[in-house]
């Protein structure tokens, strides 16, 4: 009888402090905070630069931060944030991730036996790892253990090959290169340049048969003034570039690739579909090449 | 103090939570995969312990012992006062610190009903309850602080190792959790080492 007294007398004890302790110190939330944060995926990607959703939430209910960051939720998030905060959002192309490497003929310069990721490798001899291009990919996959929706694939050269269709623009690939190949672009950008390669011309060409070797045929021949050299190696400016594809067809080492056709067809929002992965990007590729034939060297 | 000091050797190295009385496994296996986490776990827990060491023992003084009741109410009151007390905490602790509340605040209730900390609150309940009150609450809540101290060494010290096992080359069926209680029971085998010391 003592002992039912004694827990009954405790637990009513202890429930009212809580319930005091709850009114008393109760912290004031920001309503809108909590309904953002309802409208976010909760993935906590970390995509946008904040720590995770709630953080994100609390950026765009209380600082004024751009509501259209959220890559996995994409639009539908973007909409659902700007009515919730009562302004117009700037419709967003999505982004995904795109491997800007598509070496061939590339020579090995050494056995390398130690830890089976990227970084590892890419920490071996003078920075350059085992691969003769000191910026190509080195296909241990480190991008497709970072991506959180499994996106990326290795394809039988061990080359990334991005699912776009489930790809949500997180940015975890592009952290995870040790050279920087993934980059998250929009999709309704088609044209990229797919070589980081800053050798000299003579150089790069001797390494890689898909090297950009500076030769500014490119540049001449891009009617938006979209595409530049700088510092050896082709870069577009995506503000500027119209898809035309016209550097893509004056491109000797077919860097410049275009993937307006194999995107062609697909919409915009990821649904639901039953594409092989792996296929995407190798479909593209055909379009300018047959993939093992030896880049020509009439041209130089 | 060298009973203290005795205490904190013995509980850190001898009777460590984990790796000698399998005591908080769950957050051992669960929250040591990176370090911060580890540490922040490990802040979380030591706070906790103390808290409820002392409050249980205050409890136990007071109420359980001059009633008779120490016999056989203490388990189950000691684990209503721990929950409600991290509870507690927890609300005061969003209003009053925001910033500590940020470091440990989503461990606090992970902890609140871990035998760790019931376990530390029992230990040396009977042992310490001969003494005078204030004598009795410094020893057992410095047994709570010294506890959460060996629980974190233990934790950090796991996180360490399973954040090279990240690197290493380990067969299949044995990553993750398979491969991290081999390391455990390793670590366990090395701290059995210091039996009989204290």
């Amino acid at each position: 009888m003592t002992a039912f007294i004694a827990m009954a007398v405790l637990g009513a004890f202890l429930a009212l402090v809580l319930a005091v302790a709850s009114r008393r110190f109760a912290v004031e939330v920001n309503p809108l905070v909590e309904q953002i944060n309802a409208v976010l995926p909760g993935a906590n990607c970390g995509g946008c630069g904040y720590a995770g959703c709630m953080n994100y939430a609390e950026a765009v209910a209380l600082k004024g931060a751009d509501p259209t960051l959220c890559a996995p939720g994409g639009v539908k998030t973007g909409m659902g944030i700007a009515k919730l905060l009562g302004v117009e959002a700037s419709e967003k192309a999505r982004s995904v991730a795109l491997c800007h490497c598509q070496h061939l003929n590339v020579k090995t310069v050494a056995l390398y036996s130690g830890i089976q990721t990227c970084r590892g490798a890419s920490l071996q001899g003078l920075g350059g790892g085992w691969l003769d291009c000191r910026y190509g990919c080195m296909g241990y996959g480190d991008c497709k253990a970072a991506c959180p929706v499994g996106a990326i694939t290795m394809s039988e050269d061990n080359r990334p090959v991005v699912d776009e269709d489930k790809c949500t623009g997180c940015k975890k690939c592009q952290v995870a290169c040790p050279r920087a190949l993934m980059e998250v672009k929009p999709i309704d950008k088609h044209v990229h340049v797919l070589c980081h390669n800053r050798d000299k011309g003579a150089m790069a060409n001797k390494i890689c048969g898909h090297a950009c070797i500076s030769c500014k045929k490119c540049e001449k021949e891009c009617p938006f003034d979209a595409i530049h050299v700088e510092n050896l190696l082709a870069v577009i400016d995506y503000d500027k570039c119209k898809n035309c594809g016209k550097c893509v067809k004056v491109c000797p080492h077919q860097v410049i690739v275009n993937l307006r056709d194999q995107r062609r067809g697909k919409k915009e929002w990821p649904k639901a579909d039953n594409t092989i992965p792996g296929e995407t990007l190798t479909e593209g590729r055909a379009d300018n090449y047959a993939p093992n034939e030896p880049p020509s060297q009439k041209q130089h | 103090m060298s009973e203290y000091f005795t205490l904190l050797f013995g509980m850190i190295f001898v009777q460590n939570f984990v790796l000698n009385q399998f005591l908080g496994i769950c957050p051992f296996i669960g929250v040591s995969k990176k370090r911060d986490s580890a540490i922040g776990m490990g802040l979380a827990v030591i706070f906790v312990m103390a808290l409820a060491c002392f409050a249980t023992m205050l409890i136990y003084k007071l109420v359980l012992q001059p009633y008779g009741l120490d016999q056989y109410l203490d388990i189950i009151s000691f684990i209503l006062i721990i929950a409600a007390l991290v509870q507690f905490v927890e609300i005061v602790m969003k209003k009053a610190a925001p910033d500590l509340y940020q470091a440990l605040g989503i461990y606090l209730p992970l902890i609140s009903t871990n035998c760790a900390v019931l376990g530390s609150t029992q230990l040396r309940m009977t042992e310490y309850a001969q003494l005078g009150l204030a004598d009795a609450l410094a020893h057992n809540t410095a047994l709570g602080i010294f506890g959460g101290i060996g629980f974190t060494l233990a934790l950090f010290l796991m996180a360490t190792i399973r954040e090279r096992l990240e690197l290493a080359p380990v067969p299949p069926a044995l990553r993750g959790i398979p491969i991290a209680f081999i390391a455990a029971a390793g670590m366990a085998l090395s701290f059995f080492g210091f039996t009989g010391i204290v």
